[in-house]
């Protein structure tokens, strides 16, 4: 299996790596980006992935099953990134939780909503205010790399993780003129 | 499963109970290294009052995510009990997470509302509970068709003892007085994962 080579998805190479690390809890709001992901995993018996009502919700749900000593994710895009820093800055944060997230980035080349524009300006600023690593994904050749390593660095440094799957990587959302 | 038929038909029918009394009767129950999880509010001071046990989790902070929590450790470890703790102002902020509880069937996850019709530990503002909303009638509408309101102390140990031997999800609607609570949690948030994980079995003790 020559996962991360051209040929195989972002999709594919991302749930290969979760599942090599035994991320297998995934829980999400859902955005058309990651919906091939999203697709694969429910399609997985490896994963138990549903959708949740609000982001902080998932990110809670994953913080008590990190606790209880299973590894997740949540998914979601931009806009859903932004409801988050309540939960991130009083419980992730200093409890110490390596939550990963995986963030559709909406709002950027090319986007038609002005609401998605401006809201996704404030996702890196959360992100860098509350010294949350973040790993922009653009290139396919990078992905499993930057996967593998960064998840081993969450879980043996106890800190999130936050992953932005870039249009330049997944071909985003086009607007239909 | 599901609770015996003579509970109280709606809120108002509740006995207005005690919110320390409550919780040292649930804590008195557990036998089986339960998880308990103790929302934002004084519903996590009472339990902090009531006994530090390892398999506590005192959340800081995080108003309405202590349902969630609570689904998250009862997904991580099936064959262990976990218990909910949260207030009624808490939880009408994340009702949703009501929702994919009951979707969800968690089996192993109780939730104790404590319902004092306000939001107390920020003054005592009156909460939408103490206008209408009643937090069982709508726990039903998502699908949680185990939830009751506790008549009276007597009756809420025996549904919590019933939650803890049978199949859930259960949430049980718990009218409680504004006494304040016994004591404060402490608040140093690593510390009190630690203790937590290692309660778990997750960390070596
Ligand atoms: C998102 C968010 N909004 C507001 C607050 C402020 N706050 C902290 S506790 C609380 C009231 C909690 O009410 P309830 O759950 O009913 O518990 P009680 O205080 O009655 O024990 C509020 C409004 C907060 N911490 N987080």
């Amino acid at each position: 299996m020559e996962d991360g080579t051209p040929g195989r998805a972002w999709y594919e190479i991302v749930a290969h790596v979760l599942k090599r690390h035994q991320v297998d809890l995934v829980t999400y709001v859902p955005d058309n980006v990651l919906r091939p992901l999203l697709e694969l995993v429910h399609a997985d018996p490896f994963f138990t992935a549903f959708a949740v009502a609000r982001e902080e919700e998932g990110l809670g749900i994953n913080a008590g099953a990190w606790m209880g000593g299973r590894r997740s994710i949540l998914m979601m895009q931009t806009s859903g990134f932004a409801t988050l820093a309540n939960a991130l800055a009083s419980l992730t944060v200093p409890f110490q939780i390596p939550n990963l997230m995986l963030v559709s980035e909406r709002g950027t080349m090319g986007e038609f909503n002005i609401g998605q524009q401006l809201v996704a300006r404030t996702m890196r600023p959360v992100l860098n205010t509350l010294l949350i690593e973040s790993h922009t994904l653009t290139r396919l050749d990078e992905l499993e790399f930057i996967l593998d390593r960064s998840i081993v660095q969450a879980v043996a440094t106890q800190a999130p993780c936050c992953y932005i799957l870039s249009p330049l990587l997944t071909g985003g959302k086009v607007f239909a003129a | 499963m599901a609770f015996p038929p003579n509970q109280p038909v709606s809120r108002e029918q509740a006995k207005v109970m005690n919110r320390f009394d409550i919780t040292k009767r649930m804590v008195a129950l557990l036998r089986n290294e339960e998880a308990v999880i103790g929302g934002i509010g004084y519903t996590n001071f009472d339990l902090w009052g009531a006994g530090q046990r390892p398999q506590n989790f005192y959340m800081l902070g995080s108003m309405g995510l202590a349902v969630p929590i609570g689904m998250g450790v009862a997904l991580a470890q099936p064959r262990r009990k976990v218990i909910a703790l949260e207030g009624d102002g808490s939880i009408l902020m994340e009702l949703g997470s009501l929702a994919t509880v009951a979707a969800r069937k968690q089996k192993n996850l109780t939730v104790v509302i404590m319902d004092n019709g306000a939001y107390q530990i920020t003054g005592g503002q009156t909460a939408l509970t103490a206008e209408g909303a009643d937090i069982v009638a709508i726990a039903k509408g998502c699908g949680l068709t185990q939830s009751a309101w506790a008549a009276d102390e007597s009756a809420f140990e025996e549904m919590i003892a019933l939650s803890l031997r049978e199949d859930g999800p259960w949430l049980i609607g718990c009218r409680i007085d504004s006494a304040k609570p016994v004591e404060t949690t402490e608040r140093d948030p690593p510390i009190l994962k630690d203790r937590f994980m290692r309660g778990l079995g997750v960390k070596g003790s």
